[in-house]
């Protein structure tokens, strides 16, 4: 579904790589905490994956096709099978809740009769049925998090990636969050989710995977926030034993 | 439904930026009206060679008795040396450039000349001694005039020959002078329009990053994404086209035809409302495309950064 091979990236400017050497493997229908201290190349993973940015070396396979061979005019058809979720939920403040989660499949040329029905069934995955002609400066932050995420899913997306979803939320209001995520996991899509919260990964028992300084330095089965176990530095080209 | 987003994505930006939107409806406009008079001054300018160049001829003036210039030397011309220009018009090889000749005797130039100046007292003191002959040749091309006045000049009974066309000459400098700063004027504001429409259209896209983001985000094709900006800049130059075209059919209904017009008596040879109306498709074609051009390299290039 997602496959990392020796990836390194770094910007322009900068003597550090924000990525080194990553090798990585995410199949189809797993849900993945990537941790890390900020600045360890969390974000600049996700970015990859959404081709935002090309690596400078090593090769991003997403959905079976390879990034670095995609033309730019073949991206945005690529993107419409991938959802994304931001810390800032990044919503059109000047748009109801339906129109905020509607948009994404108008810009993409859904139709009318599809959307109608589409985006209520989102909103009520989230938990937001008749809340559908809020605006978004009505709605909590857990709430508005729950938009941005009946929008990253109204087009049934493979991959949901989710950049510090709780971030901006409390605890009690994370746990909501976090609730709505396993259960669009359940549906079979994909999740990779970048996060600080070690309450919610230690919660969930999933895989972990840390980053530091732009190299993999933990991949974790049913992992916690901080690991009991000895790390373990999985290098798929060296194949499983 | 995306036809329906674009518009009203499109109407968005138009009425965000309503400052800027006017600016680039004025420059526009100015622009265009410029271009539209240029045009129009260039065929007033070909309607009137046409018209004037076909009648102006060369005329052979033969010498009075009194004549002192050219070859002349204070005798009428003979018979004989008016019947050597004659012929000398009437064979090869300048009878192939000219269309036909007509030959007034000194009494049929003194004739004419009382009627034109019928109330000046001066004609009556005049007598056919004092009027030379004169042939009036009417040339199949006026361009080729200086054949004839370069052949006959050195003649002897010939007093000057003259191409009617230097008279017009000043008149059509003028107007070509004014073409040509009008042309001058429409480039520079054309040049204002497309950075000014530039500008624009960066300042929407700036204004509706979110948007954008999120647009890109989600998978929207670029089309989709541009589209909204281009149509912006397409109406807005729209808007400035169709008051060009406006302005344009309102000076020569008005000041050209009505102030003009009056002045000479007569708007038999000016431009008319038909020819204004006619060059109002072509600035709408002009404002249109170069709106649209200029909006999608903006926004193509706001995109890429």
């Amino acid at each position: 579904m997602i496959r990392f091979e020796h990836v390194s990236k770094s910007y322009p400017g900068t003597s550090r790589p924000a990525l080194r050497d990553v090798s990585l493997e995410i199949d189809k229908g797993e849900f993945v905490f990537l941790i890390g201290a900020s600045g360890s190349g969390k974000s600049s993973l996700l970015r990859l994956v959404l081709r935002e940015e090309r690596p400078n070396a090593g090769q991003v396979w997403v959905l079976g096709k390879k990034l670095s061979a995609m033309p730019s005019r073949k991206v945005p058809y690529f993107r419409r099978s991938l959802g994304v979720v931001f810390q800032d939920f990044r919503l059109l403040p000047n748009r109801s809740v339906y129109d905020n989660v509607a948009f994404t499949l108008q810009v993409i040329g859904k139709s009318r009769g599809y959307i109608r029905e589409a985006v209520p069934d989102a909103l009520k995955m989230v938990g937001l049925q008749g809340k559908a002609a809020r605006m978004p400066h009505e709605l909590s932050g857990g709430e508005q998090q729950r938009v941005a995420i009946a929008r990253a899913v109204v087009n049934k997306p493979a991959i949901l990636l989710a950049d510090e979803p709780t971030g901006n939320l409390d605890p009690e209001t994370a746990q909501g969050i976090m609730s709505v995520l396993e259960q669009i996991n359940r549906g079979g899509t994909t999740v990779l989710m970048a996060t600080h919260a070690a309450e919610v990964v230690d919660r969930m028992q999933r895989r972990v995977i840390e980053l530091m300084s732009g190299q993999v330095i933990r991949d974790e089965r049913g992992g916690a926030y901080i690991t009991q176990a000895m790390p373990i530095v999985r290098q798929p080209e060296e194949g499983v034993a | 439904m995306r036809l329906g987003l674009i518009l009203k994505e499109a109407f968005g930006g138009l009425t965000k930026n309503a400052s800027m939107v006017v600016s680039v409806i004025l420059v526009t406009f100015i622009s265009l009206t410029f271009v539209g008079v240029a045009v129009l001054l260039q065929s007033q300018i070909t309607s009137m060679k046409d018209y004037w160049y076909d009648r102006a001829q060369v005329q052979v003036y033969f010498c009075s008795a009194i004549d002192q210039g050219g070859n002349c030397l204070q005798a009428a011309a003979s018979d004989e040396e008016i019947a050597a220009v004659r012929t000398e018009l009437e064979t090869a090889p300048l009878a192939a450039y000219i269309e036909s000749v007509e030959y007034l005797s000194p009494e049929e130039v003194l004739a004419e000349t009382r009627e034109v100046l019928a109330d000046n007292p001066v004609v009556d003191t005049l007598t056919p001694e004092l009027v030379g002959a004169i042939a009036r040749v009417t040339m199949v091309d006026p361009a080729n005039a200086d054949i004839v006045v370069e052949s006959v000049a050195g003649n002897a009974g010939v007093e000057s020959v003259e191409d009617q066309r230097a008279y017009l000459e000043p008149i059509f400098n003028i107007l070509n002078a004014a073409s040509a700063a009008a042309i001058g004027v429409a480039i520079l504001m054309l040049i204002a329009a497309v950075l000014l429409i530039s500008t624009t259209i960066r300042l929407s896209a700036f204004s509706r990053r979110r948007e954008i983001g999120i647009m890109r985000l989600v998978g929207a094709s670029n089309g989709v994404i541009e589209a909204p900006f281009v149509l912006e800049g397409v109406l807005a130059a729209f808007v400035g086209s169709v008051l060009a075209g406006g302005a344009l059919v309102a000076i020569v209904q008005f000041f050209v035809r009505g102030e003009i017009g009056a002045t000479l008596g007569g708007t038999g040879l000016l431009v008319g409302v038909g020819d204004a109306v006619s060059i109002v498709p072509v600035l709408l074609l002009i404002g249109v495309v170069l709106a649209g051009l200029s909006a999608s390299v903006a926004i193509k290039r706001y995109l890429r950064v």
